[in-house]
């Protein structure tokens, strides 16, 4: 079984879904803060791909993108910086990023590889779906590898109804119409948007991104969905703390986790 | 062969919409009424009447004899430098901001590379009392400091971005993510670039200038179609207006000139025929400079306007059909033939427009042969690189 099946077979509330840019800070500590991450009690991990013009992220991502390429980082050493990370760890483990490094690399050796590596899903943002199922499913399929699609404010209910369908794994919903990092917390007119959403009783769960960033934002989009992704909050932990590494992943996991809050 | 997009929205290979799902909505609604509403005939007439009396259309051809008589053979500049605000790049503004108006929008964002279609969408947002934001890579700023200081004057708000090498490439990314973050808005794309249904959406209102072309040739010539036409290529809007009512006509041999820059294995290149792979930037699968990872190669080119990593997707499938030839022209032969004009015919050409120009030098043309140079842009914006350049020679290259 998909290890992300597993995980919402098991859990169906308050999922943890944490992105970093693999090769940021440094370009060696992939499995480092994958291993820290999976100790914290994170539930399952996006790898982020870095690409220089990635459109759909806001500025903190866009800099990890950045010092990440300067440091020498591409998908290759991705891979193989990851090839015994399933001797460790158990959890779902996503690969996001832009079509383009993934084209060049090569779909077939690229699901390929998700598969040799244990990666279970991977998100692509401009990868339309239409594309998707038309050139790229049967690959995806043949590996085995769920593709994980988007939804947004603007997405019609037509288009939820055909993305639930076609989806495996879980829904990312967007939470607001904005790039990456950009809002930091929920307002009112996107909790009308969740709930219509959950009106709409799709059949796959849903993890609510984009804007996630602490305690209060954690705790408020789990009322309307599985779970979050929380992404660039995330960076700039990893870019401001003094701290070691470990002790940076614990203490943000932490404060994001901590249940004494009773302010929802 | 068809020229125009299938019913994905891809020419041939190239093309199709490679977009995050928050644009997926607005790219609809612009893909499923575009076509409607610029084919009405109230939108024609209003586009039309803007473009003569407002732009200044149709744009003179003009036989430049002292330049047939050097290269011996017949030269014929396509005048879009004489278009108000001195380039093409007004013809594409008009029709979409008038599509933006028909889709209420009143937030315009555009990118610009040169300027010039940064001071040609802050001019329609002007002329339409519409909210105009603008960006623009701060290299570019610098280079283009009198387009800048334009598009402020008309009201416009011009945001520096600092991503990448600071150019065409990165202000394109930075207007596409204000677009992700304001949905209600319009962007103005500048060029044959971005996601389906905009290469087409600009191509088709540049086309005015080849409809125009066809009637001049035939009154000047007794014949529509001239033997070659040459273009620059940035993106690539000048060319495909220029090309567009030529492509199903085989006789007339197509040209663009891209920017070799320092030499197209320098390093300093924004060739992209030549250095460019299949790959999708801004929307759009299509030809674009990158490494093995599938990173995008930072362009260079002394001219602001052509530095830029892709071609449009037409182009791209113009090129990989064979239908369009390629040739690459480096900053010093783009100075030089923009001087050479300056002195033969008294124009001074934008830098864009000057390799289209140094394409004179690189190929044998009959004497009877007739060649339409698309004349894209003025050069007012590029004194600063000129003076400099002539500064550097002391003595200008002049054949008399």
């Amino acid at each position: 079984m998909n290890r992300i099946d597993k995980l919402f077979k098991s859990k169906r509330e308050g999922i943890l879904n944490i992105y970093f840019t693999a090769g940021f800070p440094r370009l060696n500590q992939t499995a480092e803060i994958i291993k820290y991450l999976a100790e914290a009690g994170v539930d399952m991990i996006e790898i982020g791909i870095p690409f220089s013009d990635s459109l759909a992220d806001g500025p903190t991502i866009q800099q990890s993108n950045e010092k990440a390429l300067a440091n020498g980082m591409n998908l290759k050493i991705i891979f193989e910086q990851l090839k015994n990370i399933r001797q460790s760890i158990d959890i779902p483990l996503i690969l996001m990023g832009s079509l383009n490094p993934i084209m060049q690399f090569g779909i077939n050796e690229f699901c390929k590889k998700c598969k040799e590596t244990g990666i279970d899903g991977v998100i692509i943002p401009d990868l339309p779906f239409s594309e998707y199922i038309e050139d790229y499913k049967k690959t995806f399929d043949k590996y085995g590898i769920y593709n994980i699609f988007l939804i947004t404010p603007q997405t019609s209910g037509d288009r939820i109804k055909k993305t639930d369908t076609a989806s495996k794994g879980f829904i990312y919903m967007v939470s607001s119409s904005s790039t990456t990092g950009i809002k930091s917390k929920i307002e009112k007119s996107q909790e009308e948007y969740f709930k219509r959403i959950n009106r709409m009783n799709l059949k796959n769960p849903k993890l609510i991104g984009f804007g996630i960033s602490d305690n209060k934002s954690f705790l408020k989009a789990c009322q309307y969905a599985n779970g979050v992704v929380i992404g660039s909050a995330f960076i700039k932990a990893l870019s401001s703390s003094k701290a070691n590494l470990k002790t940076t992943i614990n203490n943000f996991v932490n404060e994001i986790k901590r249940t004494n809050c009773c302010i929802v | 062969m068809t020229y125009n997009t299938d019913k994905k929205g891809y020419y041939g290979k190239f093309g199709g919409a490679y977009i995050p799902e928050m644009l997926h909505a607005n790219i609809e609604v612009l893909k499923n009424n575009y076509k409607k509403i610029t084919e009405a005939k109230n939108f024609q007439k209003e586009y039309r009447q803007l473009l003569k009396d407002y732009a200044g259309r149709p744009t003179p051809l003009y036989f430049a004899s002292r330049l047939s008589e050097h290269f011996k053979t017949n030269v014929f500049l396509k005048r879009e430098d004489l278009c108000h605000t001195g380039a093409h790049k007004i013809n594409n503004t008009i029709g979409q901001i008038l599509l933006a108006k028909k889709l209420n929008k009143t937030r315009i964002i555009a990118e610009t590379g040169a300027g010039q279609h940064g001071v040609a969408t802050a001019t329609v947002c002007a002329l339409m009392n519409m909210k105009c934001i603008v960006y623009m890579g701060e290299t570019d700023m610098k280079r283009q400091m009198p387009n800048v200081e334009r598009m402020k004057m008309l009201g416009a708000e011009v945001v520096p971005v600092y991503s990448g090498n600071k150019t065409l490439k990165d202000a394109t990314n930075e207007a596409i993510r204000d677009w992700i973050n304001n949905p209600e808005a319009y962007y103005l794309i500048g060029s044959v670039v971005g996601p389906h249904p905009y290469p087409e959406i600009v191509a088709g209102f540049q086309s005015i200038i080849s409809e125009e072309l066809k009637i001049q040739m035939k009154e000047k010539t007794g014949n529509e179609n001239p033997d070659c036409i040459i273009a620059c290529i940035g993106g690539g809007s000048n060319a495909a207006g220029i090309f567009y009512h030529y492509l199903k006509n085989k006789k007339v041999k197509l040209i663009a000139a891209e920017a070799a820059g320092k030499g197209i294995h320098s390093g300093f290149s924004a060739a992209t025929s030549v250095l460019g792979k299949p790959g999708i930037l801004h929307g759009s699968k299509t030809l674009i400079m990158q490494n093995e990872d599938g990173q995008i190669t930072e362009p260079y080119s002394i001219s602001a306007g052509l530095d830029y990593p892709g071609i449009g997707p037409l182009h791209a499938h113009l090129f990989d059909i064979k239908r369009v030839k390629f040739i690459s022209i480096t900053d010093n032969q783009a100075l030089k033939a923009a001087l050479f004009l300056t002195r033969m015919e008294g124009i001074i050409p934008a830098l864009e427009t000057a390799h289209a120009l140094a394409c004179l030098g690189k190929i044998k043309f009959t004497k009877k042969e007739k060649v339409v140079i698309n004349l894209s842009g003025r050069g007012d914006k590029d004194l600063e690189a000129y003076i400099k350049f002539i500064k550097n020679k002391k003595q200008p290259q002049i054949h008399r």
